[in-house]
C-alpha cells in the first residue's frame, strides 16, 4: 500500500517537473526572443499555468483522497469557485508579507504581484488540490504530527522547500555582482521554482527511506 | 550564588572583550597624530640664517626656485613595471610578451635620446596602498595612517601642512583635472578644477576621457602653474579585468599617447613628472603591503638639462615621499611641516656650472634644508605624542646636531673639499633615513601578531560565554571558583609578561598587559572545558542553539565578509529580523500553541502546558504587527553612499530645514504626538499592572515628570525648527531658552533615574499591609530573619501570606480596590521599574536626534513591546526554575539593536556620524573641551545599543509578566458583577508573576549571569566576525572604506552595549534588594 503510494508520488512529481522544464523550452518555439531571464514575467506566467494545469490534471487522475462524498454539480462548481477565491487571497497575502520584507511598495507592483502568484502556484495550488478549501486541514497538515498520508507528507515537504527556496532566493540581491538574475525578483522566483523542484525531488526520497519511521494515524 | 559575583564575572568577560577588541586595534589600525603647524617662507625650518644661495632671488622662498611650472600626471596604480623599458631580448629566456611591458613607449624614447633631461625611478609606496592615504602622502610628505587622530571626520579635508596649501599662499595658479578624491581632499584649493566621479570601478574611460578634453586646451592657454591630471583608467582596468588582460594594453597605450602629447607641449621652464601613486597585485588590487603593490613608477622630465650623469642600468629605489620635499624646493616652496622625506639629492646639482664643488654644495644645502624641517616635525610631533621611540630619538638627534655642525663649518669655509661635502651629505641623508624608519617602525605596518592574538582572544572570550552560559543550568554550578581562578592566573600572567618586559628592557604597553592578563585568565576554563570534553561532553551539546537560529546567527556572521553585505546592513538586517520573527510564529504553529486546539481536528498527542497556549492566541497579530513596525522604521532610512541610486529619507533631516510652512506645521504636530503617545503608552502600562498607583518618588516622577520632559522637549523644538523666524526681539529669549531646555529635560532625566536608583520599589507598601488584623506570618521563626538565607525562605512566605490575607479581606468586603492590586504591583516590580529607567534614558537621547526621529523611537518602544509579547508566548512558565531565556529571544533582541542603529539614520561610516549632536544644549559649541561633545555624538549614534542593553532584562522578565494576562482576562467580568464572583477560580492561586524569580533566588542570579552571556554571545561574535574580515580582507578594495569603518563601529557599540547590559542587570539587582529590604521592614514592622 505504502509503497504503491510512494511510486505513485514520485511518478506524479517527476511530471510536475518535467511540467517546469517544459515551461522553459516551448514556449521559445511560438514566442521570439523568449528567454527565462529576458522576458521574465512571460515565463513567471507560463510556468505558473503549466504547473497549475499539471497539478489539476494529476488531481484528477490520481485522486490522492477521494473522499468527496457529494457530487452534485452545485457543489463541485462552489468548490471551484472556493478554490479560487483561496489562490486569489493568497496571491493577495503573499505579495503583503513581500512589501513586509521590504520589496517596494509603488514600483514594480507587477513584478512583485507575479512572483507572489508563482509562489502561491507552487504552495496553494497543491494544497487546494490536496486538501481542498479548507483551512483547517492545511493548518493540521503544517503542524507538528499532523500529516495522515504519504501525500500531505509530502506536500508539506515541497511547501517549506519552496518557502526556504524563495527565502534564500533574496539573498543575492544585495550582491555586487551585477548579474541580470540579481534584479528584484528574478532571483526570488527562480529560487522558489528551484526550492519546489527541490522538494519535488526530496520529498518521495525522504519518505522512502524513512518508510520504517513514519506511521499515519489513519492509515 | 551572589549578585556581585555574577556583576563581576559579566566585567571579567567585558574586560576579556576589551582586551581583544584594544590588541586587535592596535595591530589594525595605526594612529598618528596629525600636526596642524605650517610651514611659511618668512619663518626658516631651523635656527640661523637661510643657507647658501637662498636669499635675494626673486620669488625664492627657502631656496631658489628652480621650475616655475610643474605638470604633475598621476596615473593611478601605475606599477613600475608598467613603465620599465623592455630590455632588449636575452637569448637564451624565453620571451615574455604581457599585455603591460613595454606599452609607455614614449618614456623609453625620451630616456634614450635625452638622457640628461629624464629619469625613471622605482618609487615604494607605504602601505595602506589606497588611493586616498596614498594622495595624502603625496602632498604631506607624511605617512598617512587609517585614523589620524585629531583628523576631521566630517570632511576627508587634509588639515595638516602640504603642497597644494603651500603652493596657493604663494599665490600659484593650481588646475586640476581626474579624480574627485580630490575635491575632498582639498576644498577650494584649485583656481580651475574638473571633477570626475571615480566611484565606479568597472567603468574604464569616463575620468581618462574627461581629463583628455580638457587636458590641451588648458596646457595651451598657459592660465596655471601647476597642472595635476589624476587618470584613473589603469587602476579601474586592474579592479576590472586585472593587469594580465588585453584591455591593460590598450589603456596604458592611452597613457603614452597622453604623455607624448604633454612632452610636445612642454616649455623650459615646467618640468613634468609622472608617478603611479601604487601598484597592484596580480589580481588588479591593492591596499596593502605586497610588493607589487607597493612598487610604483615615477618619471621626471624636463625640456632643460637636469642630472649630471647619466642614468643608471637599473632604476633607483626611492621611497614615494621623497617627491614632497623635492618638488616644494624645486618650486621654492617651503617643505610642507610634516614632510618626513628625503629630497632627491642628483636633482639639485647645479648643471649650468658643471663644477663639482658647488654641484655638491647645492645638495648639501638642499639636504640640510630637508633635515632642519624633518627635525624640527620631529620634536614638536613628540611634544605631542608619545609614540616615537626615546632612544632611537635621542641618536638621531645626535646625528643631526653632528652633521648640521658639519655643513655649518663648511659653509664657513667654502675652499672645503668636496669629499668632506660628500661626508656630509652622507651623514644628512642617514639622518632623514633613519627618521624615517622610525616612524614607519611606529606608524606604518599592521602588526599580524597583534590581529591574530585579538581575534583569537575574541573568539575565545565567545566561546567562553557560550560555555558559561551552558554550565550555569547544570546543578552543581559555582560561580566564585570560576571568578577566582581565572583572576589568580590573569594576575600571574601580568606579572610574569611584566617581569619579562622589564628584564629585556622594552617598554611596558597596557594593551599587551592587558591581553596578557585576559589570555591567562581564560586558559584555565578553556583547559577545564578541554578536559571535560572527551569524557562527559558531546560535541552536539555544545551548541545548544536551536539549529534554525544558529543558521541566523551563522549567516549574520558570515554577512560580515562581504563588502556588499555590509553596505547593505541596514536592509539585510530588516530581512533576518523579519524572518526570525515568522520564524518563531511558525515554531508556535508547530508546536501546536498558536491557535486553540478546537481548531484542529485531530487532537494533539503531547498536550502542551497550560498558561502558554492562551496567549499562542495573538502571536499571530503580534508577528504581523511586528513586521509593520519593522517595514515603517525601515521608511526611515540613510543610503550608503556606495548606492548612487538609492534615495535617503527626507524625514532624517531637521524641521527647521523644511521650507513650507504647513508641512512643517503638519510634521511637528506629528513628532509632538509621537512623545505624547510614548507618554500614553507608558503610564498606560504602568496602570496595566498597577504600579502608577503607589506613592513612592520614582512613579510620582513618571505621573508629573515625565509630562514636564515632554513638554521641554515639545518646546525647544518649537524653537529650534523656527528659530530662524523669530521676532527679533525675542531673540535673546530664543538662544537663551535653547539652551536652557534640553539641558532641562537631561536634568530632570537625570534625577527621575537618581530617584529610581534611591527608591527602586514601586509597590504600594503601608497603605494596605500595615493592617494590624494580620496574622503570625511565620511559623518556624521567631524574631527577625538574620541571615540572607533566612530572609530568602521567609520572604517567599510573607508573599503568599499577603495573597492570603487579602484574599480573605476581599471576601469580607466584596470590594475589589486597591487591595488586589498590590499583588500586581510586586508582581511587576522588576519591570516596572525597567520600563522606567528606559522612559527615562530615551528622552534624552530621543532629543539629541533630529525631531522626525521620535517617531522611530516611538516605532521602537512599540515593537521591542510586542516582539517581548511573541516572545513570551513560546515561552512556558517555569515555576521554580532553573530560568533560562532562549536563544532566540537574545538574537532578536540584538538584530532589533541593529535594525533601531540603521533606522534612527546612522550608517557605519564616519561622513554620516550625526555631528549637530554635539550641539543640542550647546549652540555657542564647547570650547576647549572635547569630552562633552563626544558624549553627546556617542550617544546620539549608539542610543538604540544602549536602550536595548539596558531592557535586556526584560526579556527573562516578560513571560512572568505575561503570567497575568489569563487570570485577569477571566476576572475581569467578574468585576463587575460582585455576586458572581464564587466561581472556579476562586480557590485558583493568584499569579505569582515576577515573584516567581525571587522565590528561587539562586536560579535568578543564574538566569540574569546567563541572560548577559548570551547577550554578549551574540554581540561577541558580531565584533569576532568585523574583526577577522578586517584582517583577512586587508589587502581589499574596500578595506579603509566598509571594513575598518564597520570594525571601528561594531567595536564601539560592543563597548557601550556591554556597559548597558552591566547598568540593566545592575538594576535588576538593585531592585531585587529594595524588595527584599522593604519585605525585611514589613516583617518587623509585624512583630511590633
Amino acid at each position: 500500500m505504502k509503497n504503491a503510494d510512494i511510486k505513485r508520488l514520485l511518478y506524479t512529481h517527476l511530471l510536475c517537473i518535467f511540467s517546469i522544464i517544459l515551461s522553459i523550452f516551448i514556449p521559445s518555439f511560438f514566442l521570439e526572443n523568449f528567454s527565462v531571464l529576458e522576458t521574465h514575467l512571460m515565463w513567471l506566467c507560463i510556468c505558473s499555468v503549466f504547473v497549475t494545469a499539471v497539478n489539476l490534471v494529476l488531481y484528477v487522475v490520481v485522486k490522492p483522497n477521494a473522499s468527496s462524498k457529494r457530487s452534485s454539480l452545485s457543489y463541485k462548481v462552489t468548490r471551484f469557485l472556493k478554490c479560487c477565491f483561496y489562490f486569489l487571497m493568497s496571491c493577495f497575502v503573499f505579495h503583503v508579507i513581500f512589501v513586509l520584507y521590504g520589496a517596494p511598495l509603488i514600483e514594480l507592483v507587477l513584478e512583485t504581484f507575479l512572483f507572489a502568484v508563482i509562489l502561491s502556484t507552487f504552495t496553494t495550488v497543491p494544497c487546494l488540490c490536496l486538501l481542498g478549501p479548507n483551512l483547517k486541514a492545511w493548518l493540521r497538515v503544517f503542524s507538528r504530527n499532523g500529516v495522515t498520508s504519504v501525500w500531505e507528507n509530502s506536500l508539506q515537504i515541497t511547501t517549506i522547500s519552496s518557502f526556504l527556496g524563495t527565502w534564500l532566493g533574496a539573498f543575492p540581491i544585495p550582491l555586487d555582482w551585477e548579474r541580470p538574475w540579481q534584479v528584484w525578483p528574478i532571483s526570488c522566483t527562480l529560487g522558489a521554482t528551484f526550492g519546489y523542484v527541490a522538494g519535488l525531488i526530496i520529498s518521495p526520497l525522504w519518505i522512502y527511506w524513512n518508510r520504517k519511521q513514519l506511521t499515519y494515524k489513519n492509515n | 550564588m551572589q549578585k556581585i559575583s555574577v556583576l563581576l564575572f559579566l566585567a571579567w568577560v567585558c574586560f576579556l572583550f576589551y582586551a581583544g577588541i584594544a590588541l586587535f586595534t592596535s595591530g589594525f589600525l595605526l594612529t598618528r597624530l596629525e600636526l596642524t603647524n605650517h610651514s611659511s617662507c618668512q619663518e626658516p625650518p631651523g635656527p640661523g640664517p637661510l643657507p647658501w644661495r637662498s636669499q635675494g632671488e626673486p620669488g625664492a622662498c627657502w631656496m631658489a626656485a628652480r621650475f616655475s611650472r610643474v605638470v604633475l600626471v598621476l596615473i593611478d596604480a601605475l606599477r613600475f613595471d608598467f613603465a620599465q623599458p623592455q630590455r632588449s631580448h636575452v637569448p637564451g629566456e624565453p620571451s615574455v610578451s604581457l599585455p603591460f611591458l613595454g606599452k609607455l613607449g614614449s618614456l623609453q624614447r625620451i630616456l634614450e635620446i635625452q638622457p640628461h633631461h629624464a629619469r625613471l625611478y622605482q618609487s615604494k609606496a607605504d602601505p595602506p596602498t589606497t588611493t586616498m592615504q596614498r594622495l595624502k602622502a603625496l602632498t604631506t610628505g607624511s605617512l598617512p595612517t587609517f585614523i589620524d587622530a585629531g583628523s576631521n571626520f566630517a570632511s576627508y579635508a587634509i588639515v595638516e601642512d602640504n603642497l597644494i596649501k603651500q603652493l596657493t599662499s604663494a599665490g600659484r595658479r593650481v588646475v586640476f583635472m581626474g579624480d574627485d578624491t580630490w575635491k575632498d581632499l582639498f576644498p577650494g584649493a584649485f583656481s580651475q578644477a574638473f571633477f570626475f566621479s571615480s566611484f565606479n570601478v568597472r567603468d574604464l574611460h569616463t575620468v581618462d576621457n574627461g581629463i583628455m578634453e580638457h587636458l590641451y586646451p588648458t596646457m595651451d592657454s598657459g592660465e596655471w602653474d601647476v597642472l595635476i591630471a589624476h587618470f584613473l583608467g589603469v587602476d579601474h582596468c586592474g579592479h576590472k579585468h586585472g593587469p594580465h588582460h588585453p584591455e591593460m594594453a590598450k589603456k596604458l597605450s592611452q597613457m603614452d599617447q597622453v604623455i607624448q602629447g604633454i612632452v610636445e607641449r612642454l616649455e623650459n621652464d615646467t618640468l613634468l613628472v609622472v608617478i603611479g601613486d601604487h601598484g597592484m597585485t596580480k589580481s588588479g588590487d591593492h591596499g596593502g603591503d605586497s610588493e607589487l603593490e607597493i612598487s610604483a613608477a615615477l618619471f621626471l622630465y624636463s625640456p632643460t638639462a637636469l642630472f649630471l650623469r647619466a642614468p643608471p642600468e637599473e632604476p633607483e629605489v626611492v621611497p614615494q615621499i621623497s617627491l614632497v620635499p623635492t618638488l616644494a624646493l624645486l618650486l621654492g616652496l617651503p617643505i610642507p611641516f610634516g614632510n618626513i622625506g628625503e629630497v632627491m639629492a642628483e636633482l639639485f646639482s647645479a648643471v649650468e656650472d658643471s663644477q663639482p664643488h658647488s654641484s655638491a654644495l647645492a645638495q648639501a644645502t638642499a639636504l640640510y634644508l630637508n633635515a632642519q624641517q624633518v627635525f624640527r616635525f620631529l620634536h614638536t610631533y613628540s611634544a605631542a605624542a608619545q609614540d616615537l621611540q626615546v632612544e632611537e630619538f635621542h641618536r638621531l638627534n645626535n646625528l643631526f646636531s653632528k652633521a648640521s655642525a658639519d655643513y655649518l663649518r663648511l659653509l664657513q669655509s667654502p675652499q672645503g673639499a668636496e669629499a668632506a661635502l660628500q661626508t656630509v651629505i652622507t651623514e644628512l641623508q642617514e639622518f632623514l633615513r633613519g627618521v624615517r624608519a622610525m616612524c614607519i617602525e611606529s606608524w606604518a605596518r599592521f602588526s599580524l601578531v597583534r590581529m591574530a592574538g585579538g581575534a583569537a582572544l575574541l573568539a575565545a572570550a565567545c566561546f567562553l560565554c557560550l560555555l558559561i552560559a551552558q554550565w550555569a543550568t547544570s546543578p552543581g554550578f559555582h560561580l566564585r571558583p570560576l571568578l577566582l581562578i581565572p583572576v589568580a592566573w590573569g594576575l600571574a600572567g601580568v606579572v610574569v609578561c611584566a617581569g619579562l618586559l622589564a628584564t629585556t628592557e622594552l617598554k611596558l604597553d597596557p594593551v599587551v598587559l592587558g591581553a596578557v592578563a585576559a589570555m591567562g585568565s581564560v586558559l584555565h576554563i578553556l583547559w577545564k572545558a578541554w578536559a571535560g570534553w572527551g569524557s562527559k561532553r558531546p560535541l552536539a551539546a555544545l551548541l545548544p542553539i536551536p539549529r534554525p537560529v544558529l543558521l541566523l546567527l551563522l549567516i549574520r556572521f558570515a554577512a560580515f565578509f562581504s563588502d556588499s553585505f555590509v553596505v547593505a546592513e541596514a536592509r539585510a538586517i530588516r530581512f533576518l529580523l523579519g524572518s526570525l520573527i515568522l520564524l518563531l510564529v511558525a515554531q508556535l504553529h508547530w508546536e501546536g500553541k498558536l491557535l486553540p486546539p478546537k481548531l484542529l481536528t485531530i487532537p494533539r498527542f503531547s498536550a502542551p502546558t497550560g498558561p502558554s497556549r492562551h496567549k499562542g492566541t495573538h502571536a499571530l497579530g503580534l508577528g504581523v504587527g511586528l513586521l509593520l513596525c519593522i517595514r515603517l522604521a525601515g521608511l526611515f532610512h540613510r543610503c550608503p553612499e556606495e548606492t548612487p541610486a538609492c534615495h535617503s529619507s527626507p524625514w532624517l533631516s531637521p524641521l527647521a530645514s523644511m521650507v513650507g510652512g504647513r508641512a512643517k506645521n503638519l510634521w511637528y504636530g506629528a513628532c509632538v504626538g509621537a512623545l505624547v503617545a510614548l507618554l500614553a503608552a507608558v503610564r498606560l502600562w504602568l496602570r496595566r499592572y498597577g504600579n502608577l498607583k503607589s506613592p513612592e518618588p520614582p512613579v510620582l516622577f513618571v505621573r508629573w515628570g515625565l509630562p514636564l520632559m515632554v513638554l521641554g522637549t515639545a518646546a525647544y523644538w518649537a524653537l529650534s525648527s523656527g528659530a530662524d523666524e523669530a521676532p527679533p526681539r525675542l531673540r535673546a529669549l530664543v538662544t537663551g531658552a535653547s539652551v536652557v531646555l534640553p539641558r532641562a529635560v537631561a536634568g530632570l532625566a537625570a534625577s527621575g533615574l537618581l530617584l529610581l536608583l534611591w527608591r527602586p520599589v514601586t509597590a504600594l507598601a503601608e497603605a494596605t499591609m500595615g493592617a494590624p488584623r494580620m496574622r503570625t506570618v511565620l511559623t518556624p521563626f521567631s524574631g527577625p530573619p538574620t541571615s540572607q538565607a533566612d530572609l530568602d525562605y521567609v520572604v517567599p512566605q510573607i508573599y503568599r501570606h499577603m495573597q492570603e490575607e487579602i484574599r480573605g479581606r476581599l471576601e469580607r468586603t466584596k470590594s475589589q480596590g486597591p487591595l488586589t492590586v498590590a499583588a500586581y504591583q510586586l508582581g511587576s516590580v522588576y519591570s516596572a521599574a525597567m520600563v522606567t529607567a528606559l522612559t527615562l534614558l530615551a528622552f534624552p537621547l530621543l532629543l539629541l536626534h533630529a525631531e522626525r526621529i521620535s517617531l522611530v523611537f516611538l516605532l521602537l518602544f512599540l515593537q521591542s513591546f510586542l516582539l517581548l509579547h511573541l516572545l513570551a508566548a513560546g515561552i512556558p512558565i517555569t515555576t521554580s526554575g532553573p530560568f533560562t531565556v532562549p536563544w532566540q529571544a537574545v538574537s532578536a533582541w540584538a538584530l532589533m539593536a541593529t535594525q533601531t542603529f540603521y533606522s534612527t539614520g546612522h550608517q557605519p561610516v564616519f561622513p554620516t556620524i550625526h555631528w549637530h549632536a554635539a550641539f543640542v544644549g550647546f549652540p555657542e559649541g564647547h570650547g576647549s573641551s572635547t569630552w562633552l561633545p563626544a558624549l553627546l555624538v556617542g550617544a546620539n549614534t549608539f542610543a538604540s545599543h544602549l536602550l536595548f542593553a539596558v531592557g535586556c532584562p526584560l526579556l527573562l522578565l516578560w513571560p512572568f509578566l505575561c503570567e497575568s494576562q489569563g487570570s485577569q482576562k477571566r476576572r475581569q467580568p467578574h468585576g463587575n458583577e460582585a455576586e458572581a464572583r464564587v466561581g472556579p477560580e476562586e480557590g485558583e492561586e493568584e499569579p505569582l508573576m515576577e515573584m516567581r524569580l525571587r522565590d528561587a533566588p539562586h536560579h535568578f542570579n543564574v538566569a540574569l549571569l546567563q541572560l548577559g552571556l548570551k547577550y554578549l554571545f551574540v554581540l561577541g561574535i558580531q565584533i569576532l566576525a568585523c574583526a577577522l574580515a578586517a584582517s583577512i580582507l586587508r589587502r581589499h578594495l574596500m578595506v579603509w572604506k566598509v571594513f575598518a569603518p564597520k570594525f571601528i563601529f561594531e567595536a564601539m557599540g560592543f563597548i557601550v552595549s556591554s556597559v548597558g547590559l552591566f547598568l540593566g542587570l545592575a538594576l535588576v539587582m538593585r531592585v531585587d534588594g529594595a524588595v527584599s529590604s522593604w519585605l525585611q521592614q514589613l516583617v518587623l514592622a509585624q512583630q511590633r
